[in-house]
C-alpha cells in the first residue's frame, strides 16, 4: 500500500497526475485486499496440508517404532503390535520417498509467499537457501519450475545428500514454522475482515438477521473493508518476521555468491586467453609466416624474373594488410581502443553506429567507471545489441546510459518479437555472469510479441 | 606542397617523410605529440597535415583533438587523419563542421605509396577522403530493406561507395573501367533515388553523400 508521495497541491499536471495515480493505487489496494487475503489463506491451507504430509509420516514412524520397541521389550508381538509395525513401516517409507519432495514443495510455497508479499504489498522478504549439493552432472541454466525442482534432483544426488541438505538448512525450518504460524494467523488476520464483510452484507440485505439491523450491518461491512488492507499488511509483516533470513544466513549466502562469481570470472578469463592465443596462432601468425615465405620467393626471383617478383611483393603487401586487419579485430574483441580512449559512453555510441540497424543512444555519464566495469558493461551491451538484431528481428533499439544512486544503469530497449529467456541459449546467461562478477544484476522484461526491455545495473563509482 | 606530419612512432614517421619527399612534397615539420602539432599548425599554416590519431602524452585521441582544434581556429585547414583502427564516431566528428578538406584513413593504406599520396593531394585540394572500411560500415548500416540505399542497383552501390570515399567521376570511371559519362549517369540516378540535391562540385557532393549516409 505504498502510494507515491504526492507533492503539495499545485495546478500543474505532473503533480496532479501523480496524486491521481496515488489515489488510484490506494483504491486498488483496498479493493484488492480481500481477494489477496483469500489467496494467502488458500496458501496457508495448502501449507497445512504440506505440514501434515511432511511431519505426519515422521510422527507416524516415531510413534510406531516407539510402540514396537516397547512391545518387544515388554511383552512380545501381539495383534496391536502388527498395527504399530505397519504404522512404523508406512512412516519410514514416507520419510524415504515423500519427505524430500514435500520439503521442496514447502520451499516453493514459501518462495511464492515471498514473491506475492513483494508484488502485492511491497514488502521485500529475502531468500537465503543453501545451494543444492552438486552431483557430477548438474542441470544447467534451467528455469526453476516446480516440476523441474522435483524431477531434477531425483537420481542425480543421493537421498542422504538431499535430506541432509534440506534438514541442515535453517531456512527449511523457518519455512515449516511459517506454515504452522500461517495456519493460526490466517483465520485471525485474513478471514476475520472477510467474515465481517460477509456478515455485514448479509445483515444489510436480510433485515433483522440475528438482531443485527441494516445500520450495524453497513457498519460491519465498512469496518471489514477498511480493516482488510491493514490486516493483510500485518499478515505479510508476520511473514517477513518468520521467513526473512538471519544475518548469518544472509552472510553465508553472500559468501557462496562471491565464490561462485569468482570462479566463473576466472573460468571466463582463462577461456578468453585461450581464444586470443588461438586467434593469433591461426590468424595473424599464420599470415606473417606466409608473408615471409612469399618475400623469400620474391627475393630469389628478383634477378631472373622481376615481373614475377613484383607480383609476389604485391601479394606480400596484401598479406600484411590482412594480418593487420585480423589483429585489429582481435584487439577490438579484447579491449576496443575507443573504449580505452573515450570511455563507455562514446564506445557505446560507436557500437550503435556500427550496428546493422537503427540504434539510438541516450543519457550520459559524468565520469568514468573503473576500467574492468567499463569493459564488462561494454561487452554486455555489445552482446545485447547483437541479440536484438539476431534473435528478436527488431527494427530499432534504444540504449540508455546513466549513473544514479551509486550504480551504472544501462537499458536496452528494442521493438522486436520479445520472448527473450536466459535459459534458451541466447547468451543472456553469459551477460548475467559477466556483470555478476561486479555484483551487477540483469532484469529482463520480454513478453512474447511485445517490446523487450533489458536493464543492467552495476554498482560502481565514477571517477 | 608543404606538409606537417604528426606521428609518434619513429619508424613510421621516418617512412612517411621519405615517402612524401619521394613524391615531391615538402615536409615543413614532423612532430611527435599533440601540443607540438597544434603549435606547428598555427605557426606554419601548411597546405595539408598528416596526423596520427594516437599521440603522446595521453596516447588516446590526442591527434584527432588537435586536428579538430586547429580546424576550429583555421577553418578548412586540410587534415588527413591516420589511425590503426577506424571508428565511425571519429569520422563523424571530422565531418561535423561540413567544411570538407578532411581525410580519415587506416594506416594500412600507407602501404600503397601512390594511393596514399593521391589521397594527401585530394585533401590538400579541399576534397574529402574516407577509408573504404568506414564507408563499408556506413553502407552496411544503411542496408536495411526500408532504406532508399537498398533501392540502388549493385552498380550504383559500387559508385556510391567510391563517391563516398571521396573520388571524382574520372577516378571512379578509371577504377570501374567504364566511361566517365556512364559514371555521370549513375551518379545522377543515385542522387535522384536518395532525393539529394545534385552538385557539380565534387567536394560538396561527397559531403552531401556522407551526411546522408551518416544520418539515421
Amino acid at each position: 500500500m505504498n502510494g507515491p508521495v504526492a507533492p503539495a497541491a499545485s495546478p500543474d499536471s505532473p503533480a496532479r497526475s501523480a496524486r491521481r495515480r496515488g489515489a488510484r493505487e490506494a483504491l486498488g489496494s483496498v479493493l484488492l485486499a480481500p481477494p489477496r487475503a483469500l489467496a494467502f489463506f488458500g496458501l496457508s491451507l495448502a501449507g497445512l496440508v504440506l505440514l501434515v504430509v511432511a511431519i505426519g509420516p515422521v510422527v507416524l514412524a516415531v510413534s510406531g517404532l516407539w510402540h514396537v520397541i516397547q512391545d518387544i521389550s515388554g511383552q512380545g508381538l501381539g495383534g496391536q503390535d502388527g498395527q504399530d509395525l505397519l504404522n512404523a513401516l508406512v512412516g519410514l517409507a514416507c520419510c524415504r520417498f515423500v519427505l524430500p519432495t514435500a520439503l521442496i514443495v514447502v520451499r516453493w510455497l514459501a518462495s511464492l509467499t515471498r514473491r506475492l508479499a513483494g508484488r502485492w504489498c511491497a514488502v521485500a522478504i529475502r531468500e537465503a537457501y543453501a545451494p543444492e549439493p552438486v552431483s557430477a552432472a548438474t542441470a544447467r541454466g534451467s528455469s526453476e519450475g516446480l516440476l523441474d525442482l522435483i524431477l531434477r534432483g531425483h537420481g542425480r544426488i543421493t537421498y542422504r545428500q538431499r535430506i541432509t541438505w534440506l534438514l541442515n538448512d535453517r531456512a527449511t525450518w523457518k519455512d515449516l514454522l511459517w506454515l504452522a504460524v500461517s495456519v493460526i494467523a490466517g483465520p485471525v488476520l485474513l478471514i476475520a475482515p472477510i467474515g465481517l464483510m460477509v456478515g455485514g452484507m448479509a445483515a444489510f440485505l436480510a433485515v433483522n438477521l440475528n438482531g443485527f439491523d441494516r445500520t450495524s450491518g453497513a457498519v460491519l461491512v465498512v469496518v471489514g473493508v477498511a480493516a482488510a488492507p491493514w490486516l493483510l499488511r500485518a499478515y505479510v509483516g508476520l511473514a517477513r518476521l518468520v521467513l526473512a533470513p538471519s544475518e548469518s544466513a544472509a552472510l553465508e549466502q553472500r559468501v557462496a555468491y562471491l565464490a561462485q562469481t569468482r570462479q566463473e570470472s576466472l573460468d571466463t578469463g582463462a577461456a578468453e586467453l585461450r581464444r586470443i592465443e588461438r586467434d593469433l596462432h591461426d590468424g595473424a601468425q599464420a599470415r606473417l609466416v606466409a608473408m615471409g615465405l612469399t618475400l623469400d620467393a620474391a627475393g630469389r626471383l628478383i634477378d631472373t624474373d622481376p615481373a614475377a617478383a613484383r607480383s609476389l611483393l604485391i601479394e606480400a603487401r596484401d598479406a600484411s594488410a590482412k594480418a593487420l586487419a585480423e589483429l585489429r579485430d582481435l584487439v577490438r574483441g579484447v579491449h576496443p581502443p575507443v573504449l580505452a580512449d573515450r570511455g563507455l559512453a562514446d564506445a557505446v555510441r560507436a557500437l550503435a553506429l556500427d550496428s546493422p540497424a537503427r540504434a539510438r543512444v541516450t543519457g550520459s555519464l559524468d565520469g568514468r567507471p573503473p576500467a574492468p566495469v567499463e569493459s564488462a558493461a561494454y561487452f554486455a551491451v555489445s552482446e545485447l545489441l547483437a541479440n536484438v538484431f539476431k534473435h528478436a528481428a527488431a527494427r530499432s533499439a534504444d540504449i540508455d546510459l546513466r549513473h544514479s544512486l551509486g550504480a551504472l544503469r544501462i537499458t536496452v530497449r528494442d521493438d522486436g518479437d520479445g520472448g527473450a529467456d536466459p535459459g534458451r541459449g541466447t547468451g543472456l546467461r553469459g551477460v548475467e555472469r559477466r556483470i555478476a562478477a561486479f555484483d551487477g544484476v540483469l532484469a529482463i522484461s520480454s513478453p512474447v510479441g511485445g517490446p523487450t526491455v533489458i536493464t543492467m545495473e552495476i554498482p560502481c563509482d565514477l571517477s | 606542397m608543404r606538409i606537417v606530419i604528426a606521428e609518434d612512432q619513429f619508424l613510421l614517421r621516418d617512412g612517411l617523410i621519405r615517402l612524401l619527399e619521394a613524391y615531391g612534397f615538402e615536409v615543413a615539420a614532423a612532430v611527435d605529440n599533440g601540443d607540438d602539432l597544434l603549435t606547428e599548425l598555427r605557426a606554419s599554416r601548411p597546405d595539408v597535415a598528416v596526423v596520427d590519431v594516437r599521440l603522446p602524452p595521453t596516447f588516446t585521441d590526442e591527434g584527432l583533438r588537435a586536428a579538430l582544434q586547429a580546424r576550429r581556429e583555421l577553418p578548412g585547414l586540410p587534415v588527413l587523419v591516420l589511425s590503426q583502427y577506424v571508428e565511425q564516431l571519429y569520422a563523424r566528428e571530422l565531418l561535423a563542421d561540413g567544411a570538407g578538406a578532411v581525410g580519415y584513413l587506416l594506416k594500412d593504406r600507407v602501404l600503397d605509396g601512390g594511393q596514399f599520396t593521391d589521397a594527401v593531394k585530394r585533401v590538400a585540394d579541399g576534397g574529402t577522403v574516407m577509408d573504404p572500411e568506414v564507408i563499408a560500415r556506413l553502407l552496411a548500416r544503411n542496408a536495411g530493406t526500408r532504406s532508399p540505399v537498398a533501392r540502388l542497383s549493385p552498380r550504383e552501390r559500387e559508385v556510391l561507395e567510391l563517391m563516398a570515399e571521396g573520388r571524382s567521376n574520372a577516378a571512379i570511371a578509371q577504377r570501374l573501367v567504364v566511361t566517365e559519362r556512364a559514371i555521370a549517369k549513375h551518379t545522377a540516378a543515385i542522387f535522384t533515388k536518395l532525393d539529394l540535391q545534385p552538385s557539380d562540385d565534387d567536394n560538396r557532393r561527397v559531403l552531401a553523400v556522407l551526411a546522408y549516409l551518416g544520418q539515421q
